[in-house]
């Protein structure tokens, strides 16, 4: 009622002082045009907002930062979780299919094949996906998927370790991982892996890059917001390798990480370092519960 | 991801005349725009699928031409009512010549 009467007034105002009006009219139009654009905005980023929070599972203990944890899958738009929901238009499939053609193929001097050892990977790689970066006593520290694909590969088939974001090393890994999907990811992090563990929670906490921001800024603080025209999310893994509609092809999670740092303008980690690994290793720890997606298709 | 096998998905393979089938499709390629340059300042050629056709015992069901827009791993999907059973044959030809092949029957009763 106030309002009307205020614009009344205005109007009065306006009408006997036929100067004071030039002036004020444009900034009543601006006014209106603000209002009713700032109500479209807020209407339109209202729908734009998938319904994160319903599909979070409780953190399995006080210790863990993010009690509720949701999976990536559900920051994204019901397009994307329709490509990933249907095994058939997912193409992070045909990975699968490479890495399953791979699987048996004989590489290197020895003339062995992934099959020759593990047999059937169906059985073989059940829950491997979901406990990696493990532990190993050999090389005094935590192992991830591509590590020990690598490993196999130049120590019991002879073959030359692939590269990574290879191809073969991709497909391989989303093959191995694949075999562990629905399952929930459970890491050992106690013993040896606990100061990895604090090395990855430190380089989490580190703020890096002329942008100066930390894992933490975006995913533990600001996930479910925008960040411009990205929705963040809270960075969770248990996706990876994950078909990303932008590159059109299934994305390790090292170089996703490496993404993330460069685009604060920092130096990234190297691919399969030490610092990647023990970031991977807490990533994981942080998303415990969560089930294994891979291939999942992300934005 | 080159040599994976085309993916054909009818959702149903047995129809009543005058029914129609949703044929879904995903083939593996990768769609180089020819507008991108490699780290060396080199245009990388386009190659890209520029065709896709599906026969039904050689009778034109559906098809289009392909532009340097379209992601990579093209999906299909489309609808038709077929008249006859008989054998559906996939084609998608790239800029090099090279021909992706499938096939799938459908039945009508």
């Amino acid at each position: 009622m106030s309002d009307t009467r205020e614009l009344v007034g205005w109007a009065k105002a306006a009408a006997t002082h036929p100067r004071l009006c030039a002036g004020i009219a444009p900034v009543l139009i601006i006014l209106l045009i603000l209002g009713i654009a700032s109500a479209t905005a807020f209407a339109e980023s209202k729908l734009a907002h998938p319904a994160w929070r319903e599909h979070a599972i409780k953190a399995p203990g006080k210790e863990y930062p993010l009690q509720e944890i949701v999976s990536g899958l559900w920051f994204r738009t019901p397009e994307t979780q329709a490509i990933q929901e249907d095994d058939f238009n997912n193409p992070g499939f045909f990975g699968v299919e490479e890495g399953e053609a791979l699987w048996s193929k004989p590489e290197g001097a020895a003339g062995k094949s992934c099959a020759s050892c593990h047999q059937d990977a169906a059985a073989s790689m059940k829950g491997v996906g979901a406990v990696t970066p493990k532990w190993s006593d050999k090389l005094n520290k935590p192992v991830n998927l591509e590590q020990q694909i690598n490993i196999c590969r130049s120590e019991h088939m002879g073959a030359q370790p692939w590269a990574f974001g290879s191809n073969e090393l991709t497909a391989m890994t989303t093959y191995v991982r694949f075999q562990s999907r629905g399952m929930p990811v459970a890491l050992r992090v106690d013993g040896p892996m606990s100061p990895w563990l604090a090395r990855g929670k430190a380089l989490y906490y580190t703020r890096v890059g002329q942008l100066d921001l930390a894992c933490a800024s975006c995913h533990e603080k600001n996930h479910g917001k925008y960040l411009r025209a990205d929705f963040l999310s809270q960075g969770q893994t248990n996706g990876f390798p994950v078909y990303r509609l932008r590159d059109q092809r299934l994305v390790p999670l090292h170089e996703r990480i490496e993404g993330c740092v460069f685009d604060v303008r920092g130096t990234p980690y190297p691919p399969l370092s030490d610092d990647a690994v023990a970031l991977e290793l807490y990533l994981a720890w942080r998303g415990t519960g969560l089930p294994v997606e891979t291939p999942a298709v992300r934005n | 991801m080159a040599d994976a096998k085309p993916r054909i998905r009818l959702d149903r393979k047995e129809v009543r005349k005058g029914e129609a089938v949703e044929v879904k499709t995903l083939v593996s390629h990768v769609m180089e725009t020819g507008l991108r340059h490699a780290a060396d300042g080199r245009l990388i050629p386009r190659m890209i699928i520029n065709r896709f056709t599906c026969e039904l015992d050689g009778t034109f069901v559906f098809g289009c031409d392909l532009e340097s827009a379209v992601s990579a791993n093209p999906y299909f999907a489309f609808k038709f009512r077929p008249q006859r059973s008989g054998t559906l044959a996939f084609t998608w030809i790239d800029d090099e010549g090279t021909r992706i092949e499938a096939t799938e029957t459908v039945k009508v009763t």
